[in-house]
């Protein structure tokens, strides 16, 4: 049983359905993307796991058990609008969210007392939210959403504002709570990011999930049989009967292969010319190609 | 430790902590002294140009005595004519001459006094040389009628409406019980004004700063309103509290400070007629006799019973609005302006209630629950019928707890709704919305 079973959830705002009939399963432990374009429905079904609205039908499982009030204090939410309040010190502000999540008072001291120690600022304590940068105010944040260690987490464009130091520092922070057995939610619009940091994503459009599975699974699912052929000498001329040129380049070709065996016969003709190869590469789409593919192709299925 | 508590907590903390609260809450009350006395003193302010009055009078009406002097006025009896005064005005000491006029018949009442000055004569010297000349003609009239002081003044009589219970309810009680009725009312109206709009700007800045969306993954929208209303509700009766013991000292200290007694500046500025000096004292006995005799027992825990009644109901829909609005606060006045207008027109049936505590309209807007907060608590020291004050008991608590259910329904899609113009059309879409 995963940490999160999504149960064909539906969830309407007047006329809008913002969710429309959305299922997926997270695996326990494991980095899930949660991707879409603006208006997609990320946060409305991010504020049905969170509890903070509730599906109008369908079903949420936590843990294997259906989402309840209990359930919130495991989680970890981090918005993507997300603030502090700017007059309160920063210790009592992670000492009020703490408790919040139901830490006692020496449990939320304690817990907060190792984060301080961990990031090196100690000296921040007495600190004012507002007397720090934001860059400082988005680690509090981190920590904030953190310190309870939850099971799950979510983190909503966890990086935007953030220095690249800061970046891998946090970044950092989440594969460290990931190797200790958190499950981690992201939710993002940087490909880049998700493909460095996601396991599995789903992928969200105009409130359907319209793409789910291993980030792996994908790409080889969505791939066009397409290599990169890095080569010195002469090209034998037969060799666009066996491949499709893509491009030509003075010392390398991209082709795309009828069916991805024939990349050996490809290679072995190649090879009997005597042409010298450096490096042979497939190329898979990236995650970037395949959520603009997907919701392109959502938007005008005529032109396909 | 329950979450609501928490949030209370923290709201209450935070405000309480705050310089500006405590600067507020310790010189608002010597504010406040110091502004009476300062307006004691602009009323008081008289001409004090020395002024010269001759006065002629040829039908000898003043019997040869000139009136009393008084501060800046000095006058002297003149033998010479009017004209002839006139006439040599530049080079005497007179700045004003008057003629008194003759009393042909004693039962004309209507005079009209002659003078003439180098300058325009102020509204306040018009009157106090009237007021001189009026008494002058009133001694005259004594003596044409052959009548001494002490027969007229026994024809003054002075007639209190006592009621026949044992309670033994006086005029002067019914001036007392509306300065208690209007001090209430008062102090209601503004509290709900001021901690209500706190609230309001409070659900704002969680707003504004998107802390709210953090706070709510943890707890209820509702409780975080809930906890906010106390919070601050409390914040309002520390103050309240406060105040009530800081006004009657600051009273005392300001006027040992600037040497004067208080009451003088009150008469002088015109709020209490003029009285004589025993006249008052028995008044001040009257005035803690009858509030010795209030029902304070009664008065006191309806007073607070009504004050969070009105608090909760009009905060809660403070609270409802600032989670509608957007970071415009210009845009949100629009909002504000249904809350606003019935605390106002409360405040105005509550001054005309303190006088008619059992009029129709005194009874009707004791029970209807926007106005109720306010002008039940100026009517209670009238002591209104118990099925009144039950039945308006009744209506607002009802009223309240729906007002707090229907703001929370609001509240719960205002804060996570973001760069959106509201209308109240889509407000009250909101109430529909499912959780």
């Amino acid at each position: 049983m995963g940490i999160l079973k999504i149960d064909d959830v539906t969830k309407t705002y007047g006329d809008y359905m913002a969710v429309n009939h959305v299922s997926f399963d997270m695996p326990e432990g494991s980095i899930f993307g949660l991707l879409g374009p603006n208006g997609a429905g990320k946060t409305s079904l991010i504020r049905i796991i969170t509890t903070i609205t509730r599906a109008d039908s369908g079903t949420v499982y936590f843990n294997g058990e259906k989402l309840n009030s209990s359930h919130p204090s495991q989680t970890g939410y981090m918005p993507e609008e997300r603030g502090l309040y700017k007059k309160m010190k920063v210790g009592d502000h992670l000492m009020y969210l703490a408790q919040l999540k139901g830490l006692s008072k020496s449990e939320a001291k304690a817990k907060i007392d190792y984060w301080f120690e961990k990031f090196e600022i100690q000296d921040w304590w007495p600190k004012k939210v507002e007397e720090l940068s934001k860059g400082m105010q988005q680690k509090i944040q981190f920590i904030s959403t953190v310190v309870h260690e939850p099971k799950l987490l979510i983190l909503d464009e966890p990086f935007s504002g953030l220095d690249p130091i800061n970046t891998n520092l946090i970044k950092d922070e989440i594969y460290e709570l990931n190797r200790k057995g958190t499950s981690i939610i992201f939710s993002t619009h940087r490909m880049e990011q998700v493909e460095e940091i996601c396991e599995y994503i789903v992928l969200i459009n105009k409130g359907k999930n319209v793409l789910e599975g291993k980030v792996k699974d994908i790409k080889n699912q969505y791939k066009d049989n397409l290599f990169k052929i890095d080569f010195r000498g002469r090209l034998p001329g037969h060799i666009s009967e066996i491949a499709n040129i893509i491009e030509q380049k003075e010392d390398s070709i991209t082709v795309k292969v009828a069916d991805e065996r024939d990349s050996n016969l490809l290679l072995q003709n190649l090879l009997k010319e005597n042409v010298f190869i450096p490096s042979f590469n497939e190329i898979l789409p990236s995650l970037n190609e395949i959520f603009i593919k997907k919701v392109e192709s959502i938007k005008e299925p005529v032109s396909v | 430790m329950n979450k609501l508590l928490l949030i209370i907590k923290r709201e209450y903390l935070t405000r309480v902590k705050k310089r500006s609260f405590i600067l507020a809450t310790l010189l608002t009350p010597f504010a406040f002294v110091l502004f009476f006395i300062i307006v004691g003193f602009i009323f008081s302010y008289q001409d004090d140009e020395k002024l010269n009055v001759a006065i002629v009078d040829q039908h000898n009406i003043l019997n040869g005595k000139k009136p009393a002097d008084e501060e800046n006025l000095f006058f002297t009896l003149e033998k010479k004519t009017f004209d002839d005064l006139v006439e040599n005005l530049d080079d005497s000491k007179y700045d004003i001459i008057l003629k008194v006029p003759n009393v042909k018949n004693l039962k004309t009442k209507n005079f009209s006094v002659y003078y003439h000055s180098k300058k325009q004569l102020g509204l306040d010297l018009h009157t106090r040389i009237g007021n001189k000349i009026e008494e002058k003609i009133r001694d005259y009239k004594m003596r044409e009628l052959k009548l001494d002081k002490e027969q007229l003044s026994s024809l003054k009589s002075a007639v209190s409406m006592i009621k026949d219970d044992d309670e033994g309810e006086s005029t002067f009680a019914s001036i007392i019980g509306a300065g208690i009725g209007g001090v209430m009312g008062f102090i209601m109206y503004i509290t709900v004004f001021i901690y209500g709009m706190m609230v309001m700007r409070s659900v704002m800045e969680e707003k504004t700063s998107r802390i709210v969306e953090v706070m709510i993954s943890s707890v209820k929208p509702f409780q975080l309103m809930m906890g906010k209303i106390i919070g601050v509700g409390g914040v309002g009766l520390t103050q309240v509290l406060i105040w009530s013991i800081l006004i009657p000292i600051g009273y005392f200290l300001v006027g040992l400070i600037f040497d004067f007694n208080p009451e003088q500046i009150s008469a002088a500025s015109g709020a209490a007629p003029a009285i004589d000096v025993e006249e008052a004292q028995d008044m001040g006995r009257q005035l803690f006799a009858e509030l010795g005799k209030q029902n304070w027992w009664g008065i006191l825990p309806l007073f607070l019973f009504y004050f969070l009644g009105g608090y909760f109901l009009y905060s809660s829909l403070f609270a409802a609005v600032g989670s509608a609005m957007g970071d415009d606060l210009g845009e949100g006045q629009a909002l504000t302006l249904p809350i606003t207008i019935p605390v106002i027109l409360a405040l105005y049936i509550m001054m005309v209630v303190v006088t008619t505590p059992q009029s129709n309209l005194a009874i009707w807007s004791s029970i209807f629950p926007l106005f109720s907060p306010i002008v039940m608590p100026a009517r209670l020291a009238f002591m209104p019928p118990t099925w009144q004050i039950i039945v308006s008991m009744l209506v607002l608590a009802a009223t309240s707890i729906f007002f707090v259910w229907l703001s929370a329904r609001i509240y719960r899609v205002g804060i996570l709704m973001y760069g959106k113009k509201v209308s109240f059309k889509e407000i009250g879409k909101w109430i529909f919305y499912k959780d």
